[in-house]
Order: C-alpha cells, then sequence, then structure tokens
C-alpha cells in the first residue's frame, strides 16, 4: 500500500468499522463490498449486517436504519467485535441510532450534506449535533459526501437525483482509503453487475474513486490504517455466510447419502435464504417446493422422506409452531426427516430480523406426546455446513426427525471458512430394506416396517417400488415389530421406551464432550450452545490472557442428547455459567437433566453477545477483582 | 425399474390382511371394493401404488389395501403426496380424503394441489357429516342441518366440491357416488389415466349420522330421474326414457327440459375438454344440493404440464447447461482466496 508524505500508514492489528443509512442507502452492499476486500487481503473477518424488518420504512427515519458491521483483523477473530471503532453514518438517524454503541473516543464519519432541518428533525434531532458538541467526545469527520458524489457523476451525464444513490460508493471508496484497501476488485465488481445499466456503474466508479480520492487529498485525517493479513491454516477460503453454507451442507449431505435432496419451504425471515440458495443449484437435482405454507412444507418433505429422498424443511419460530403436528407423525413413522429452525426473536412475530436462540425448549419438548427427536445446534456461519451434515446423519441413521438449529445471526454473517476436501466429507448409508425381515406362524415371509436394529433401535426404511415390501404406516400407534394399529396399553407404553431409547442411545454415536480447560484444574466452567460460540471464547480467552483466571469453556453443538460423559464433567466445577440469547432454556435443561447449581447469563435485545458482556460476568461470579 | 410383465392379480392381492373396521353398511365398503376390483385391471403394480390418506372414517382406506400406505394427519394429503409424487414420478399416488379432511382442516392444500396439477388421484368420499368424530356437520352439509355441534341447526352455507375444485384451476373433475360401482370404476379409471391432479367427488353414503342423505338422488328407483350423466361429446339427457335435458339459454343459463318441447339439437353437448371452466363450473351449479337432478361424471378433462415433470425439466436443463453438480466447484462458485 501506498504512503504518501502527508498521510503516514499505521500498522493496527483489528478494526470493527459500522456502516449505517437509510434501508435504501445500500448499506448491507457496502459492507458486503468492504468484507470482500478484506478477505483478498487475508484479513480474518466477521461480519453483522443489522437490518430493520419493513423493507423500506419511511426514509431518514430512525425505523429505516440499516447497518453492517465489519470486524477485520490480522489474527483470528471470533466476532463481530465488541463496538465499532467507526461509524460511517449516511443521516442523522443513522448517527442517532447507533451513537449510543459507539464507544468514547471512536471515530465518526457523517455524510454532513444529510444534516439538513428536515433530517434532523426526522431523526428526533432538536439540535443539530454536528454543532451542539455533543459529540465532542469523539472524531468527527464531516465529509459532505452527498454533494462531491453528484459533482463527479455531473460529468458523466447523471441527474443529480440519480448521482445521489451512489453515495454509499463515495464512503466505501472513504473507507477503503481509510484502511487500505484496494478499490480495483470493486470497480471490477462494479462494471460486471451493472454492465446492463453502464451509467449507473460509471456513476458508481466514479463515486467510489471520488471517495478514495478525498481520503488520499483532503486535509482531514492524519493518517490512514493498515491490518496485516491474518494468520491463516493453508487452504483455499471463502468468505460465507450461515444460510448458504446450510444450503451447501445440504446438497453435500444429500450427495454423501446418495439420496435425491427435496426441501418443502415456505418464505420466512431469517431463513428464506436457504430455500433461494437451493432453488439455485438444480444441477445437483435438487427440489425445492415453496409450499402454500408451513404445514405443506414439512408435509411434502414427509412424503418425499416415504418415498425415499433427504426431505428437508427449513424455517423459523412462528413456521416451527405450525410444523409441529407433522414433526409429531415423523417421529411416528420413524422416518428421516430435516427441520431447519432459524431462530428469531418471538414470541409471535416478534422480531423477524433479530437474533435470538429462544427455540430450543420448543425443539426439546413443544410437540404433545411423548416426542423426543435429536437436536443439533450450529456454532458459526460455516460450521452450518458441518451441522447440516451431522443433522442428516442422524435422521438417516436412526430414521428420524432431526432439529438443526441455526439463528438470525449465524444466518446472515459470515466469515472465511476453509474449503474441506469432498474426499473428506463423512459417508452416509441409507441402508434401504430390500427383502422381508419376517417369518409368519405358517413359514411364508413377510416385512415388518417396525422391526428395530438391535444396536441402534432404527427401524428399516423400505421406500415405494420393492415387491414384497409393500407396508402401511401413519399416525396411529403401532404394533412392536409388525407395525399394524395397536391400542393396546401395554405396548403404547413399550413404544414410547422404544422410541426414546433411540433418541437416547444417539450419546453413544457423538462425540464426548469438548471440554477446553488447559490447566484442567479451572475456577469454573462457562457452557454455551449455537451462536453465542465466537462470543463466549473470546470473553473466555480474554479472562485468561487478560485477567490470568482460569476458566473453562464448553460448547454444545448436540443439545439431545447431550454428549454422554457432560453430567460427568458439569460436577467438576462448582460455578457454572450458561450464557444464552434467551431466558436460561438450556440452563434449564443441565439443571433439570443433571442437577447442577448452574447460573444463567441472559441477553434478549436481538443482537449477540459481545466478548465483553461473558468477561464482566465471569469476572462477576468469580468474586470481581483480579 | 423392472421391465418384466405386470403380473396377473385379482381383488384378492390388492386387500390387505387387516379387518376392515367401517360400520356395518357404511358405503366406505362399496368403494373399497370398487378400488381393490379395479386395480387388477389398470395394468399397475402393487409396488408402485402408494395410497395416502389423512385423517377419519375414509382415511382408513390405506391400511385395507395391499399396497405401500400412509396414513398421516388430519388434511395433509394433499401436502404429503405433493413430496412424494414429485420425487418418484414412477409411483401411482392415490389420495384417499373425506368432505371435512380435504374441505375443512385440508382446504389449502386440496386448492394447490390441484392448481399446480401434481400427479395424484384424490377420492373425496363426501358424506356431509363429520363420521369419525361421531357426528358434527361438514363444510358439505346443507344449511339448517341439525348436528350435534348445531342443535339448532347449522348456519354457515356449505362448498359444493366440484365448482370449488374448477375453481382451483383442477384439470379433472368429477363425480360419482358409492351405489354404483361400474360408474365408480369407469371414473376412477379415467381418474387414474389423468397426467395430473385428478379430483373425484364419491356421493358417499354414512347410515350411521346421516343416513340417505343421498338416497333422493342414487336410489336405484330415482336414479335414473335424478342423475345426470355426463358423456363427452354427447347432448346430456337423462331419464328413463333420456327424455330430458340440458339447455344453454342467451344468457349463459343451464336450465333442465324437456328434450320433446326444445327438440334433441337444442340440446348442450358436453364438451370435458373445454379450456373454458365456465360451462363445467355452470354444470356444477345445476343442482343445490342432492335433492334435485345432479350431474355425474367427468365435468372437467384437459391437459396442463404436471408439477413433476416440470420440476423435473429445470434440473434436466440445469444439467445440461453446467453439467450435473460438482460439490468441489459448487464451493468455488463465489470468490475464494488460497493461503500457502
Ligand atoms: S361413521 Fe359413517 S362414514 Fe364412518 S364408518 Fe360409520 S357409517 Fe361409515
Amino acid at each position: 500500500m501506498s504512503t504518501t508524505e502527508d498521510h503516514p500508514t499505521e500498522q493496527i492489528d483489528q478494526v470493527v468499522v459500522r456502516f449505517a443509512g437509510d434501508s435504501g442507502d445500500g448499506m448491507q452492499l457496502t459492507g458486503d463490498r468492504f468484507t470482500s476486500m478484506s478477505a483478498v487481503l487475508g484479513n480474518d473477518m466477521a461480519t453483522f449486517p443489522d437490518f430493520p424488518a419493513e423493507i423500506r420504512a419511511p426514509a431518514g427515519t430512525m425505523a429505516g436504519v440499516s447497518a453492517f458491521q465489519v470486524h477485520i483483523s490480522d489474527h483470528d477473530i471470533l466476532t463481530p467485535g465488541d463496538a465499532p471503532n467507526v461509524l460511517v453514518a449516511m443521516n442523522p438517524a443513522a448517527l442517532r441510532a447507533n451513537l449510543g454503541i459507539m464507544p468514547k473516543g471512536s471515530t465518526l464519519i457523517v455524510n454532513a450534506d444529510a444534516f439538513d432541518d428536515r433530517s434532523l428533525t426526522k431523526a428526533g434531532y432538536q439540535e443539530n449535533p454536528l454543532t451542539d458538541h455533543s459529540l465532542s467526545a469523539f472524531t468527527v469527520y464531516e465529509v459532505p459526501m452527498t454533494s462531491i458524489t453528484q459533482e463527479v457523476c455531473k460529468e458523466a451525464g447523471v441527474k443529480p437525483r440519480d448521482a445521489e444513490r451512489s453515495k454509499n460508493f463515495f464512503a466505501l471508496g472513504l473507507v477503503s482509503w481509510l484502511y487500505t484497501r484496494p478499490i480495483d476488485p470493486t470497480i471490477e465488481w462494479i462494471t460486471k453487475r451493472f454492465a446492463d445499466h453502464p451509467q449507473v456503474g460509471e456513476a458508481n466508479t466514479r463515486a467510489l474513486r471520488a471517495g478514495y480520492d478525498f481520503g488520499e487529498t483532503a486535509e482531514l485525517f492524519e493518517s490512514n490504517y493498515e491490518v496485516r493479513p491474518a494468520h491463516f491454516e493453508p487452504g483455499e477460503y471463502v468468505n460465507i455466510t450461515g444460510n448458504t453454507a446450510l444450503a451447501w451442507g445440504l446438497i453435500a449431505a444429500a450427495r454423501q447419502a446418495g439420496l435425491p435432496l427435496f426441501l418443502g419451504s415456505y418464505p420466512i425471515t431469517p431463513a428464506s435464504d436457504i430455500l433461494h440458495e437451493l432453488s439455485r443449484r438444480k444441477e445437483f437435482g435438487v427440489r425445492t417446493f415453496q409450499a402454500e405454507d408451513e404445514i405443506a412444507g414439512v408435509g411434502a418433505a414427509i412424503g418425499a422422506a416415504f418415498g425415499g429422498a433427504l426431505g428437508v424443511t427449513t424455517t423459523s419460530g412462528p413456521g416451527l409452531d405450525l410444523k409441529s403436528e407433522a414433526i409429531g407423525l415423523a417421529i411416528n413413522l420413524e422416518l428421516p426427516l430435516l427441520i431447519v429452525d432459524v431462530q428469531r426473536g418471538g414470541p409471535s412475530t416478534g422480531l423477524p430480523t433479530k437474533t435470538e436462540q429462544a427455540d430450543l425448549l420448543q425443539a426439546m419438548y413443544g410437540r404433545h406426546g411423548e416426542a423426543p427427536l435429536p437436536i443439533v445446534a450450529a456454532k458459526t456461519p460455516s460450521h452450518c455446513f458441518a451441522a447440516a451434515i451431522e443433522a442428516t446423519r442422524l435422521a438417516v441413521k436412526y430414521r428420524t426427525p432431526v432439529i438443526l438449529l441455526s439463528d438470525g445471526y449465524l444466518a446472515n454473517g459470515a466469515e472465511p471458512w476453509r474449503l474441506p476436501e469432498v474426499a473428506d466429507l463423512p459417508v452416509i448409508e441409507p441402508n434401504f430394506a430390500t427383502e422381508p425381515n419376517h417369518t409368519e406362524a405358517d413359514g411364508s415371509s413377510a416385512y415388518w416396517p417396525y422391526v428395530r436394529d438391535p444396536e441402534t433401535l432404527a427401524r428399516p426404511w423400505a421406500p415405494p417400488g420393492v415387491p414384497g415390501l409393500e407396508h402401511r404406516i401413519g399416525g396411529l400407534e403401532k404394533a412392536d415389530g409388525s407395525g399394524n394399529v395397536s391400542y393396546d396399553g401395554l405396548n403404547h407404553e413399550q413404544m414410547v421406551h422404544l422410541r426414546a431409547a433411540k433418541v437416547a442411545g444417539i450419546a453413544r454415536d457423538i462425540p464426548l464432550t469438548a471440554l477446553d480447560d488447559p490447566s484442567g484444574a479451572a475456577e469454573m466452567l462457562v457452557i454455551g450452545w449455537g451462536s453465542t460460540y465466537g462470543a463466549i471464547l473470546a470473553g473466555v480467552k480474554r479472562m485468561r490472557a487478560r485477567r490470568g483466571r482460569d476458566v473453562a469453556h464448553i460448547h454444545l453443538t448436540h443439545l439431545n442428547p447431550f454428549p454422554a460423559d457432560l453430567g460427568e464433567i458439569l460436577a467438576r466445577y462448582d460455578k457454572i455459567l450458561v450464557p444464552e440469547l434467551n431466558g436460561g432454556q438450556l440452563w434449564r435443561m443441565l439443571r433439570a437433566e443433571f442437577l447442577v447449581d448452574a447460573t444463567a447469563l441472559s441477553k434478549m435485545q436481538g443482537t449477540p453477545f459481545r466478548p465483553v458482556e461473558i468477561e464482566e460476568a465471569i469476572l462477576e461470579m468469580l468474586g470481581g477483582t483480579t | 425399474m423392472t421391465t418384466t410383465a405386470v403380473p396377473v392379480t385379482t381383488r384378492k392381492d390388492w386387500s390387505s390382511d387387516q379387518e376392515v373396521r367401517w360400520c356395518p353398511g357404511c358405503g366406505d365398503y362399496s368403494i373399497l371394493a370398487a378400488v381393490q376390483m379395479l386395480l387388477p385391471d389398470l395394468g399397475v403394480r402393487r409396488e408402485s401404488t402408494v395410497f395416502l390418506s389423512g385423517i377419519g372414517c375414509a382415511a382408513r382406506f390405506p391400511y385395507y389395501m395391499n399396497t405401500y400406505g400412509l396414513h398421516s394427519i388430519h388434511g395433509r394429503a394433499p401436502a404429503i403426496a405433493t413430496g412424494l409424487a414429485t420425487t418418484r414420478p414412477d409411483l401411482d399416488v392415490w389420495v384417499v380424503t373425506g368432505d371435512g379432511d380435504a374441505l375443512s382442516i385440508g382446504g389449502n392444500h386440496l386448492i394447490h394441489a390441484l392448481r399446480r396439477n401434481v400427479r395424484i388421484t384424490i377420492l373425496m368420499f363426501n358424506n356431509q357429516i363429520y363420521g369419525l368424530t361421531k357426528g358434527q356437520y361438514s363444510p358439505t352439509s346443507e344449511v339448517a342441518k341439525v348436528t350435534k355441534s348445531t342443535p339448532f341447526g347449522s348456519v354457515d352455507a356449505p362448498f359444493n366440491p366440484v365448482s370449488l375444485a374448477l375453481g382451483a384451476e383442477a384439470t379433472f373433475v368429477a363425480r360419482t357416488h358409492d351405489m354404483d360401482r361400474a360408474h365408480m370404476q369407469e371414473t376412477f379409471r379415467r381418474a387414474h389415466e389423468h397426467d395430473g391432479a385428478a379430483f373425484v367427488e364419491v356421493y358417499q353414503n354414512c347410515n350411521v349420522f346421516n343416513d340417505g342423505a343421498f338416497a333422493e338422488i342414487t336410489g336405484k328407483e330415482v336414479r335414473s330421474d335424478m342423475l345426470i350423466p355426463l358423456h363427452h361429446g354427447e347432448p346430456i339427457r337423462f331419464g328413463a326414457e333420456s327424455q330430458r335435458g340440458v339447455v344453454q339459454r342467451s344468457d349463459g343459463r343451464l336450465e333442465i327440459v324437456d328434450v320433446a318441447e326444445v327438440g334433441e339439437g337444442a340440446l348442450l353437448v358436453h364438451d370435458e375438454q373445454r379450456a373454458d371452466p365456465g360451462l363445467a363450473f355452470a354444470l356444477s351449479r345445476l343442482a343445490n344440493g342432492p335433492h334435485q337432478p345432479t350431474p355425474i361424471g367427468v365435468f372437467r378433462s384437459v391437459e396442463r404440464s404436471e408439477y413433476g415433470e416440470e420440476m423435473e425439466r429445470q434440473i434436466t436443463v440445469a444439467q445440461d447447461r453446467r453439467g450435473v453438480g460438482d460439490l468441489a466447484t459448487l464451493f468455488r462458485s463465489g470468490s475464494s482466496w488460497t493461503v500457502d
């Protein structure tokens, strides 16, 4: 990177940038491009798109503010950062909505053109914050982004109104200069993306260059910064969101099982991108069915599973409510089925675009009758890939519906993912039934759909098409073995026990607890699940590194059943902290299952934990001082 | 898929070993018999035949068929069948349902399966009552019906299932009744032949909770005067001497007339293949409940691309264009970078 005389380039190890503007300002795109450029430079990064539920809330209002936070670093990072170092605010509402999370001393780059009386009023400002000294704790750069953009676009023959829309590229150019990101890849990207609208492409390119040049020439910034490449394991990487990783995991799982993939789904935030991604991948033989409702989505997936396909349905909380009855059917049918729940804030419609982990107890208990099923949870965006394969493995091997939990943060957040070798992916064996498995009293052979494998307790899977294996199954209780309808009380109790034992037995088929306790004698244990992985690990690491405290960490991928040795491990610790983005659901499960005196750390604000919150909770539990 | 000849079968081969448990005298018995006796004639295989159902008396049907079968949950059979039929185009998928199952709790799935034209054959037994839950009124019960849940008479207007199916863009819509095996079998055979979603309403007597609901039109003695058989390409007429018929008035209205009065040439000629469903719809409105002369047979049978085939076609096109999917290529479909 060039260092001019006026502008020395400083080395920094990491930075958190937050782009904020109106929903229509293209902030998600801006953040995404900044992320891509950082990936090319070899930085480690984590992203956190944060957008409103309304597609287009009134322009300029607080409700319409959309933000994208990206954390780039020269070392391994786990979260989108505690707090931004830089906020780019495209209008007063964006400033006002985000100022609360900006630490004192951080940098604000604001689009000065947008701070007119009308916009200030819309954002709820009585006084202009740029002039009333209320921002004196921050380093504020006022940049006339709109007017410069309009100026440079004029020569390209773009009308001022249209040019105004390119101002996000000006901001991107300026921040690119500030953090020494090359803009050429983005220019290439613009050319391709706007090939059909060359004038728009030209305006965007001009705005981008103008932003970059502004940084270089305006005597505003003292220096710019360089974040060196992070150390990565050798390999090939892509930047991937949780929803894409999950979709690819489903494709890979179906392939590794040799089963056609069928997705029955109804559009719902924040899960729809899985449907979108799979709909694009028809060359893998993927069938995507956009159903008339959530129930039809899971119903069709059950029908596909009956026919010998990998049946999958994807949804979020409200959809999971609607699917409960059908999931109960699949438990009774003992057919493989995958239910993906990308959790969001609830109850009811709740916070559609905000993250939460509050469906765990629903996944665990949200059906009538005794209806256990395995639960797998992804912990990072890229881990959604492996989690999808693991959930499929369990579903197919144990002939059971499996709930795979993701959440809004994982779904839209992105991180670098080292591409796996296809040859290393696990093989899943469907083991279809091929011949009769029972001899009748008269010596004739028959196929009994509920004869169980003695080891796994799984029943055979016999999709239609094989002569001699014709059979009927259904939601009524079945006689153990023959599968005929049975109302016998003792048989029912036996079947309840068998279904429960089958799911519980999966504990023998999953890894033991991955305990992170370097000394083996930690003062306390922090245990979590799902998307809190990065924040918890970062908090624990800081306790160790900065405060010299000995803290152990467990992060669960399997929530039902738990790893076989979990209870024994929990018993070793007097102090157990369970941070969750809910009111204490894993916490409840651990206490109920293992009678441990664990403490819940709850957060339900629609945003992920920040490492500092974990750190503080640990400190409090350990008794304060270092 | 096997290429050997379809084995010769009889009704017995298609009957499971399960004891049939409908109430004695229930119309379901004759429908079951009609289906079990028809299947040996259809040139189909037991292992490639699936009966799917939801909940209700009719929904027990799959247990009595020696085929693959799935007795699912209330109203959802068309959705489940959609997943099965689209992933297994080699199978014959039958959905057996009732008026409560298909039109009340499962109404949404029914209309969408019909509009998508998924290759499934839907037999809807209409007895105008809830049987399994012991006698509440159903979405096809007539207004003022007195049942356990409507002691003062029901106040909601019923569905006309044939009208509903036509309105849902169904490509095959027919009606038959449980008192006429030959007519049932001919109708089921046509439905089975149809390439797409076929909907058959079967008037079925529930002798326990709604006995005689269709007696005014299906009874042996009254049948010829009260049922109007539809035959493609033929003038629509009925009566013991075929003395009555249907004409279309200049304002589009259909009317029942004496053939002698209008002359044979004035009768409406039935055309089940008309692209516009308007006439079929008008025919479905000819009777306002099973007390007036009622058309039976195939109302509509038109060709439209089948849902599963279209899904399959998109896959084939994608594979022709991009080659069969390869995971390593998929992983690199965005921009990747290498760390040495
Ligand atoms: S209740 Fe009615 S429909 Fe049900 S089995 Fe008995 S007679 Fe048949």
